[in-house]
């Protein structure tokens, strides 16, 4: 298995009483909430730390796009990759730039062009539609997020590989001159990742004989893990392939302490800040219509059951949204579900809402020391 | 609620590849009434109220209701397109082109490509032309903030058939599909409006939260020589919550025109 070192960048100093005021942390908590000295130091901080995981032996670091809200500030992720290209030696996982929202997707293809070359091929490319609460920010039609996410992937794989200049035409977009510089490093192009929330026709188009791209699955309790990468796998059966494990992935966040107890109680506020006020979210804003299939708004709505409850450390533990406990504790559990999900790649959020730097550090550090090694050091797992 | 005297037929045509479910009732030259964001499940008062002068034909738009999606089907325009075809289809003369909301602009987008077979246009509460006053952002609402958004007095809200219910989420999506960006306007439309030759009323709510009432003013404005007619108890759907008042303002109208 992969191990990647993923970062929301939230805005931790956030006042959390804010939901005496607001009802969520996206699209329409006021921007007074964001202190710039403040969000200098939480730049910096977070850039560290995903040097320091770099450091201590992960296969890569991830970063990600959202827009508009506190729960995460890295609206161009490009950026971040940029300041951490020359200080790191493992993989930058962008994961990833929401296709739909951009006007012009070659602005997506050149980004991820420069970060190849700079870093010689250590780019994982993440395409993703980006999540509802972005089409209320951006003011991006929901109902035209497959047409465009579809059409914009296309556009980019075949600036990417095809001598240009060309022109493109597609109900969405047309450019008359097509003609990527730079080019990608790594031939015919990066690696492309899907991440998503687990609607079926993103996981049926990822999973498709002719792309056969990493299928990851964020955020949600373990039973919709499985059901969706198990979605994945009978796809790419019905497709006429067996799925490898580096074809499936799991990011949820983590905390390793010094033993169970300690571990929980440490890690109890900042998780509880990261799902019930970080993500806090109404179900129109995280699904407007037309965002999912009328078939797919189902299947998402079933697997994120209960979001809209309050979140107690005990029962994300319980679901398998956050594992948390001593290393040894930690180990079991990812080795379970290594075996059990059929994982070949997992991120670890290993900050999470408010968790303040020096913990975070200590996190990171832990999970590379003693949990990444022994469990590479195992025979390689079957899946079940 | 008045009873309803008019028998109702509900009927499925098809129409430039799309299944159309109409409902029809009453007797007189053709009222095409256009909905708004959610089609009408069943026979409505105000129908009622207008069934006596007119043949009124109720259309679930294509993508809404209990109507199919066609596959063409991506803005406000494409619709107008279409329901150029339905009234030709039809064979309807002399049309009272009634639209409520998203309606309103399908009926200023075909009265702008089309008058021939017009007689007038009502609009009632309509989308097309940019708010100058934001109301409720009904996208970010759950279907009881919605209830609550569009009503003067809530308690007037009929309770849906699990039809209705089981067809909101389809609605959601083609409205949004047709209206979310620009949100519900076309910056066309407010360009050429003025062009519009027919007989027009606007007619509002007094109390609309959706797109609050001075949009009355812009309406008529950009159209000249409209007739608005504001509407007291109502919000965003005055011909369901006063069907008496808006049925007598349109035939009143209807009257000024034929004179």
């Amino acid at each position: 298995m992969k191990y990647i070192a993923f970062h929301l960048m939230p805005y931790a100093d956030l006042d959390l009483s804010y939901t005496d005021t607001y009802d969520s942390a996206w699209v329409t908590l006021p921007n007074s909430y964001y202190d710039p000295v403040k969000g200098h130091a939480l730049y910096n901080r977070y850039i560290d730390e995903l040097e320091y995981a770099d450091q201590l032996g992960f296969d890569g670091v991830g970063v990600n796009e959202h827009h508009q809200n506190a729960y995460g500030l890295m609206p161009t992720p490009g950026v971040i990759a940029g300041a951490l290209a020359r200080r790191t030696k493992g993989t930058i996982a962008v994961l990833g730039r929401a296709l739909p929202l951009v006007n012009n997707p070659l602005v997506i293809a050149e980004e991820f062009s420069m970060i190849d070359n700079i870093t010689g091929g250590r780019l994982i490319a993440g395409f993703v539609r980006g999540i509802g609460a972005e089409y209320h920010s951006w003011n991006m039609n929901p109902a035209f997020s497959h047409e465009r996410f579809g059409e914009a992937h296309d556009l980019i794989v075949r600036a990417w590989t095809e001598t240009g200049p060309f022109h493109w035409r597609s109900k969405h977009y047309d450019f008359r001159y097509v003609n990527t510089w730079p080019r990608p490093y790594q031939q015919p192009h990066p690696p492309i990742w899907i991440p998503s929330q687990g609607s079926r026709e993103t996981i049926v188009w990822a999973a498709a004989a002719e792309r056969k791209y990493t299928y990851l699955q964020t955020y949600s309790p373990v039973s919709a893990v499985k059901r969706f990468l198990d979605l994945y796998r009978e796809e790419a059966q019905k497709a006429g392939y067996t799925a490898a494990p580096e074809q499936l992935g799991w990011m949820t966040p983590v905390f390793v302490g010094e033993t169970d107890a300690s571990a929980r109680e440490e890690a109890k506020p900042h998780i509880e800040a990261f799902a019930n006020k970080f993500l806090r979210m109404k179900s129109e804003m995280t699904r407007p219509p037309g965002y999912l299939s009328l078939a797919s708004a189902k299947a998402v709505l079933e697997a994120k059951a209960g979001r809209g409850a309050v979140h107690t450390v005990d029962s994300l533990m319980e679901s398998g949204q956050f594992i948390c406990g001593s290393a040894a504790t930690v180990r079991d559990r990812l080795a379970e579900y290594e075996r059990t999900l059929g994982l070949g790649n997992f991120l670890a959020l290993l900050q999470f809402g408010t968790l303040p730097h020096e913990a975070t550090m200590r996190n990171i550090e832990r999970f590379a020391k003693d949990v990444i090694p022994q469990l590479r050091a195992r025979q390689p797992m079957v899946p079940a | 609620m008045t009873t309803a005297t008019t028998s109702a037929t509900r009927t499925t045509i098809e129409v430039e590849g799309a299944q159309v479910s109409v409902l029809r009732g009453g007797s007189g030259p053709p009222l095409l009434f256009l909905h708004g964001s959610d089609a009408f499940g069943d026979w409505q008062p105000f129908m009622d109220e207008l069934a006596g002068r007119f043949e009124v034909i109720v259309p679930d738009h294509p993508g809404f209701g209990r109507s199919s999606t066609p596959p063409w089907l991506d803005t406000i325009g494409d619709l107008a397109h279409f329901y150029r075809a339905f009234i030709e289809t039809l064979g309807l003369r002399d049309v009272v082109l009634a639209g409520h909301s998203l309606g309103g602009w399908i009926g200023c987008e075909l009265a702008l490509r089309d008058t021939r077979d017009l007689h007038a246009l009502v609009l009632v509460d309509s989308a097309g032309l940019p708010l100058t006053v934001d109301g409720v952002d009904t996208f970010m609402c759950s279907p009881d903030e919605i209830r609550a958004a569009s009503y003067a007095d809530a308690k007037r809200a009929p309770v849906l058939d699990e039809e209705s219910l089981a067809n909101q989420a389809k609605n959601a999506l083609m409205t949004a599909r047709v209206g979310w960006r620009p949100r519900f306007y076309d910056p066309q439309l407010a360009k050429w409006l003025h062009r519009l030759r027919v007989p027009t009323l606007v007619v509002w709510g007094e109390t609309d939260a959706i797109f609050p009432p001075q949009q009355a003013a812009v309406f008529a404005a950009a159209i000249g020589g409209a007739q608005t007619l504001m509407i007291p108890g109502a919000g965003h759907l005055p011909h369901v919550e006063q069907p008496r008042a808006f049925a007598a303002g349109v035939l009143a109208f209807i009257d000024g025109v034929r004179k």
